[in-house]
């Protein structure tokens, strides 16, 4: 045993200055990043305790079965059938669409093509979604009326990259050497891709629709200026306006009523569980994906 | 007309086949009427390997990345081919030029004859598809399809080519019986495919490229991923194979070319060295280079 008392210690015992300040930092960069995660979790736990705490209280059956109402208690039936219309609608346009796009840039386009479209679609993904809201109703509103079929289009809209990126990026997933494998058996490259890739990557495209869905029944911007202004009963035309949980969250809060505040919060209530539902069922399919991935490596 | 034994089924009668002898070859363009079918249906154990592979000048060319430069060589039928050489020599860029993989890399192309028999498998009107069905490959790392199980994998080159729903099972029973793997998974072959251990992966994947019954048989390393029990299976299986195929085996392993191959081409910075007969090229190269890498001087 060397003596770090000792003129010259062992030079495995050395402490030098330059030593003990890399472990300084060392420690100090892992616990910022180590309080940066943490406070990540927290901020949704923290969103989910207050919406719960502040909603719990007004759900009942009565809520979630009975129509909206501008006085007395009510609920937010209409709203709930009519999110799920305008997602229905949305998901009906963008998953298929995304999908061909995706196949597209990961199995068919040349290099230059697939950044190009790749970058289009980060920036489609940036688009304030108000921008989208305003871009449909000058299209579709402006001229004749609200509709949930043009809501659903500006939801499609702010799918559409989620969509195309997500599948996307699990069909480059899929190992090359498998899709050579299909290649060099003689099958065309449509036929690679429909019998072997797009199967492989499957469940990690369906969690990518799945979170595109979550984002897209929470999403109000683009629904404001196309299906808002609608009445306090079920509505399923979507040539007419539909209503939706986003939009009535807005309304309810607006109200000068405590009780519609509270009923606020309940809607929020029931958004926000949705949207978990959703995304943990996202989670188990891609957890399946990369088993099956893993297995392929 | 022994290898008239087939019933290689083309979907498409426009699409461009290959004449099945070197009798029916004599126009050098193959005719849409090639006869094609057979009374028949073949098997694995009925193949022999009939047809020779001949490379005529072939370069191969990443963008401005010149991989293969002007090579020539023949590989016969009933005979393993190896090529060995440094790694990024160009022999695995070569072997892929032969049943066309090479163009489905992104700025990847090539120049020069690939002839089967006496057809240019590059030729304008030979379909890549056409290609693809006579000649096989087997690569680097065993690459059975995730999503499919034992059969299903080995039945899909079948289905790919549109082969009777009722020939399948048959054909796939020959397949994993041809590539040795029958008796180790008979018991399960509804199975997955990736459950099997890497050896037997392997073998599954040249089950699943025999089941078409092709005449030629690429193998780009196929060793390269397992263990020496499993090398061991697989060479055996090559001695085997040669007989029903005509076998292309790339490899760095000089011992395995020395196992396997009658016949050995030396390759370097994408030339060709020189190719002979394996005990010569090991023992009495003509060229220095061929006898400094096979001495282990270097690469």
């Amino acid at each position: 045993m060397a003596d770090p008392q000792s003129a010259s210690p062992h030079p495995l015992l050395e402490t030098s200055g330059n030593l003990r300040r890399r472990r300084a930092v060392n420690r100090a960069v892992e616990l910022s990043a180590w309080v940066a995660a943490l406070l990540a979790v927290a901020i949704l736990a923290l969103v989910i305790a207050s919406v719960t705490v502040k909603g719990i209280s007004s759900i009942s059956l009565d809520f979630l079965t009975a129509n909206t109402a501008d006085f007395g208690p009510g609920g937010i039936g209409n709203a709930i059938i009519g999110t799920g219309i305008l997602v229905g609608l949305a998901t009906l346009m963008a998953v298929p669409f995304g999908i061909l796009v995706a196949i597209y840039t990961s199995e068919f386009a040349g290099r230059r093509n697939q950044s190009v479209i790749r970058y289009t679609l980060d920036v489609l993904n940036g688009v304030p979604t108000i921008v989208t809201g305003i871009f449909i109703f000058g299209l579709l509103v402006a001229g004749h009326q609200q509709s949930g079929f043009a809501g659903s289009v500006a939801l499609a809209i702010v799918m559409l990259p989620l969509v195309a990126r997500s599948c996307h990026e699990v069909l480059t997933l899929v190992p090359g050497s498998v899709k050579e494998a299909g290649l060099a058996l003689g099958a065309s490259r449509w036929r690679t891709t429909l019998s072997i890739t797009v199967p492989t990557a499957l469940s990690g495209m369906i969690t990518g629709a799945l979170l595109a869905v979550a984002r897209a029944a929470g999403e109000t911007a683009p629904l404001l200026f196309t299906t808002s202004i609608f009445a306090n009963f079920v509505e399923t035309d979507p040539s007419g306006a539909l209503p939706n949980i986003p939009v009535q969250i807005f309304k309810f809060s607006e109200s000068p009523e405590p009780a519609k505040h509270a009923q606020a919060w309940a809607a929020a209530l029931v958004l926000i569980a949705f949207v978990l539902v959703i995304s943990v069922a996202a989670r188990i399919l891609s957890a399946r994906m990369r088993r099956r991935l893993g297995a392929a490596r | 007309m022994n290898y008239e034994r087939r019933d290689l089924k083309v979907a498409d009668p426009e699409e461009t086949t290959m004449p099945r002898s070197p009798g029916e070859a004599e126009s050098p363009t193959p005719t849409p009427e090639s006869p094609m079918i057979s009374e028949t249906p073949a098997r694995v154990e009925d193949m022999h390997a009939t047809r020779h592979v001949r490379l005529e000048d072939l370069h191969a060319y990443y963008d401005s990345n010149h991989a293969v430069r002007g090579v020539n060589l023949s590989f016969e039928p009933g005979n393993v081919t190896a090529i060995i050489g440094p790694s990024g020599c160009g022999k695995s860029t070569m072997v892929r030029c032969i049943n066309r993989m090479h163009e489905e890399i992104p700025g990847a192309r090539s120049e020069g004859r690939v002839l089967l028999d006496d057809v240019d498998l590059h030729a304008s009107n030979v379909d890549v598809v056409a290609v693809r069905r006579l000649v096989g490959m087997v690569f680097q790392k065993p690459n059975p399809f995730p999503t499919m199980s034992i059969s299903d994998n080995v039945a899909s080159g079948l289905r790919f080519i549109g082969t009777p729903r009722g020939e399948i099972k048959d054909r796939v029973d020959s397949a994993l019986e041809g590539a040795g793997l029958w008796s180790e998974v008979k018991d399960r072959l509804s199975s997955p495919g990736m459950g099997l251990s890497g050896g037997q992966q392997q073998r599954l994947c040249i089950a699943r490229a025999l089941a078409v019954e092709p005449d030629v048989l690429l193998m780009d390393e196929p060793c390269s991923a397992l263990d020496p029990v499993a090398t061991l299976k697989i060479e055996e299986l090559i001695g085997v194979l040669k007989e029903k195929v005509t076998i292309a085996i790339v490899t760095h392993n000089m011992q395995q070319a020395g196992r396997v191959a009658d016949t050995t081409a030396f390759m370097l910075d994408g030339e060709l060295v020189e190719v002979g007969p394996t005990d010569k090229m090991f023992t009495n190269p003509d060229d220095d280079r061929t006898e400094q890498y096979v001495t282990g001087k270097f690469g």
